[in-house]
């Protein structure tokens, strides 16, 4: 719960000290004071209001509303511990694979095979998808990363799938870090990477870990037991090498993104009736 | 300052950082020295050229750092020469809707007439997009987002057809299995994979030798799988017609004359020699070279050896009657000229395999060896001077 609520306000905070290099969409976001937000709630609005203060009040209102709850998607109901036993989710490496990190989220070892605690699994899944979630609501760029060539097809047809982004191929140097020269100098980086295997093929870290870290872009990870868990923002300890478990993954990720930015959508269309149906519309918000 | 103008050609080899290309089109303050550094000389105006090391050998290199091309630029170039082009057309008296390319080089090599033997180095005017590589537009909406889903790859064309084939292969492997299907290797011969270069200028982005051999393995497993027309129709795209050599020998049409004897002419070149010969379908076997019997004009066994062999190839010796002028060239440069033109005029009394065959052993080749320049500072074209130890 904790980290959702405080990285958010943290990033968006960030974004208003830096606005020149922070996306465009995070700095319209700053929280307002209470009065306002509550008048907005119960839905009075003054029509005297000139155009571009309405414009600036409604994207308010479209972006700060979903961070009012903890779990505004409802992504919860998109997957329980017993669909995560049998996707294999719970199955990790052999204990000699064993990285440190990792021994918390362990439950144990069965015939020297590590089992991943599903309990911790199933929370941490839920913050991370929340947070695709509002990434994907906010119009932001997500890129799916991995390095595992059995998957690359599937991982590839998810992020077009989802209308978002993919890299499962050689990753160059500098793509984050010089990206200005790589692509020119008005390039929009990715606002979320979702590693679907932190490892690249001769099971050393991806690079994207460390280079997002560097870029200040927030992470998503699957992270098996053979893996290092720190520099992921949102690690969802689980394995990541049998089929039916990334099936899982890559149909929670499309299904999340594709639901946020049909919410988007639902939201601005909602917004724009005229300011006699806001009232009505406030009350069917809340049970949205 | 004066600055005289450079090529920003694409090559960026000493040879051609050289040579001038001029256009109607172009201006000189657009060309950029990208590949030279100015020096100054010491307290004065003097200009000294300096080139870098950075030198490609490859000439095709698509988009490359230094030169971006905007598209307002390549706008306004394409106006300037739709403008140039009128004004051409009015200045050689034709119309300037009816104004070809053809026209348009025509009409430069009259006014700018180039003794250059490099044609590339001759004025040319060309539309841009002939001229200027092609670049990418930029790749990317309003609100930064890219239009492609592979965009941060860095290669979103070639990957994007690498996952496109992957997929078509693993649909096929479902329905059929993954043993390849043996069948008959259709539109396989007569054409080749396109190669590297091809591909590169197709997608517009560089790409490295193993992303070029690993998109031939995948279009190879793909075809020797049974595939359907989608199919097919994908692995086309990248295969080139290879011109089967033999069809492109002219071949003379057959002539008559007064008295309806068959006859084919043509001409032939060996050094500075060229000869004309005149091949009548029947005849006894004389050859009359200038006016004068062959065995008078050439003496020497050897020569008259090269003007029987195309008839020796063939068993048509003593079939044919020549008639043949040449001029120029020593005795041998003669006979080898004679020999060609011979072997030419008889393609049009002969089949096509028997075309081939003489084409194979190489009768049909003009020979393109020539005296090679004696050099400065050497005695002859290869012979130094005598080296002395001291």
């Amino acid at each position: 719960m904790a980290p959702a609520r405080t990285a958010l306000p943290r990033l968006l905070c960030a974004g208003v000290r830096s606005a020149r290099r922070w996306p465009g969409f995070l700095r319209k976001a700053t929280p307002g004071p209470a009065g306002p937000s509550g008048r907005m709630l119960t839905g009075a609005p003054n029509p005297a209001r000139s155009e571009p203060q309405d414009d600036h009040d409604l994207q308010r209102k479209i972006l700060d509303l979903p961070l009012k709850h903890s779990d505004f998607f409802n992504v919860k109901e998109l997957f329980s511990v017993k669909s995560l036993f049998e996707a294999r989710v719970h199955l990790g490496h052999k204990a000699g694979c064993r990285h440190r990190f990792m021994e918390p989220y362990i439950f144990g070892s069965r015939l020297d095979q590590d089992i991943i605690d599903l309990e911790q699994t199933a929370s941490h899944l839920q913050l991370a998808l929340n947070f695709t979630a509002h990434v994907a609501y906010r119009k932001g760029i997500i890129l799916f990363v991995s390095r595992n060539r059995q998957f690359m097809h599937l991982i590839e047809n998810t992020a077009q799938n989802c209308g978002e982004y993919a890299h499962t191929r050689y990753f160059k140097g500098g793509l984050l870090t010089n990206a200005q020269l790589l692509f020119g100098p008005e390039v929009r980086l990715p606002d979320l990477i979702i590693f679907l295997h932190t490892l690249n093929n001769v099971f050393e870290p991806h690079v994207a870990v460390r280079d997002a870290a560097k870029m200040n872009i927030p992470t998503v990870g699957i992270v098996d037991t053979n893996c290092n868990p720190c520099l992921i923002t949102y690690p969802i300890p689980g394995n990541d090498d049998s089929p039916p478990a990334v099936h899982l993954y890559c149909r929670l990720f499309c299904t999340t993104i594709n639901r946020a930015k049909e919410k988007r959508r639902q939201m601005e269309i909602l917004y724009q009736l005229p300011s006699v149906k806001r009232a009505e519309d406030s009350g069917t918000r809340r049970s949205s | 300052m004066a600055a005289p103008c450079v090529s920003c050609g694409r090559a960026l080899s000493a040879r051609l950082s050289l040579t001038v290309r001029a256009s109607l089109a172009r201006r000189p303050g657009h060309w950029k020295p990208s590949a030279v550094d100015w020096q100054m000389g010491a307290g004065s105006q003097l200009l000294k050229l300096i080139h870098t090391t950075a030198v490609t050998t490859k000439k095709n290199v698509p988009a490359s750092r230094h030169e971006v091309y905007t598209e307002d630029f390549i706008k306004k170039q394409i106006e300037e020469f739709n403008i140039g082009k009128r004004h051409l057309a009015n200045m050689m008296g034709e119309d300037p809707e009816t104004f070809t390319q053809e026209d348009i080089d025509r009409a430069i090599a009259y006014l700018f007439p180039s003794g250059l033997f490099e044609k590339r180095a001759r004025p040319i005017m060309k539309h841009p997009d002939q001229i200027f590589p092609k670049q990418r537009a930029i790749q990317w909406g309003k609100d930064g987002r890219p239009f492609h889903f592979l965009f941060y790859t860095g290669k979103p064309s070639y990957y994007s057809l690498m996952h496109e084939g992957y997929g078509k292969v693993l649909q096929l492997e479902k329905h059929k299995g993954p043993l390849p299907v043996k069948t008959q290797h259709r539109d396989l011969i007569g054409s080749r994979w396109l190669i590297k270069e091809e591909l590169e200028e197709m997608l517009v982005e560089n790409l490295s030798d193993q992303d070029y051999m690993q998109f031939i393995r995948l279009l190879e497993k793909l075809s020797t799988l049974q595939c359907g027309p989608a199919e097919e129709e994908f692995v086309q795209r990248f295969r080139r017609g290879v011109a089967i050599q033999s069809k492109k020998q002219l071949i003379e049409p057959v002539q008559y004359d007064e008295r309806g004897m068959a006859f084919s002419t043509s001409e032939g070149r060996r050094k500075s020699a060229t000869a004309k010969a005149v091949v009548y379908e029947h005849g006894s076997g004389e050859i009359s070279v200038n006016g004068m019997g062959y065995l008078h004009y050439f003496p020497v066994l050897q020569d008259r050896e090269q003007l029987m062999f195309p008839f020796h190839f063939l068993d048509r010796l003593g079939k044919h009657d020549v008639t043949c002028t040449v001029c120029g060239g020593g005795r041998s440069a003669q006979a080898g000229a004679i020999r060609l033109a011979v072997a030419k005029a008889l393609c049009s009394f002969i089949t096509e395999d028997e075309v081939e065959w003489m084409r194979q052993a190489g009768l049909l080749t003009s020979d393109p060896r020539v005296r090679e320049r004696k050099k400065p500072g050497q005695e002859g074209a290869r012979r130094k001077f005598t080296w002395k130890k001291r």
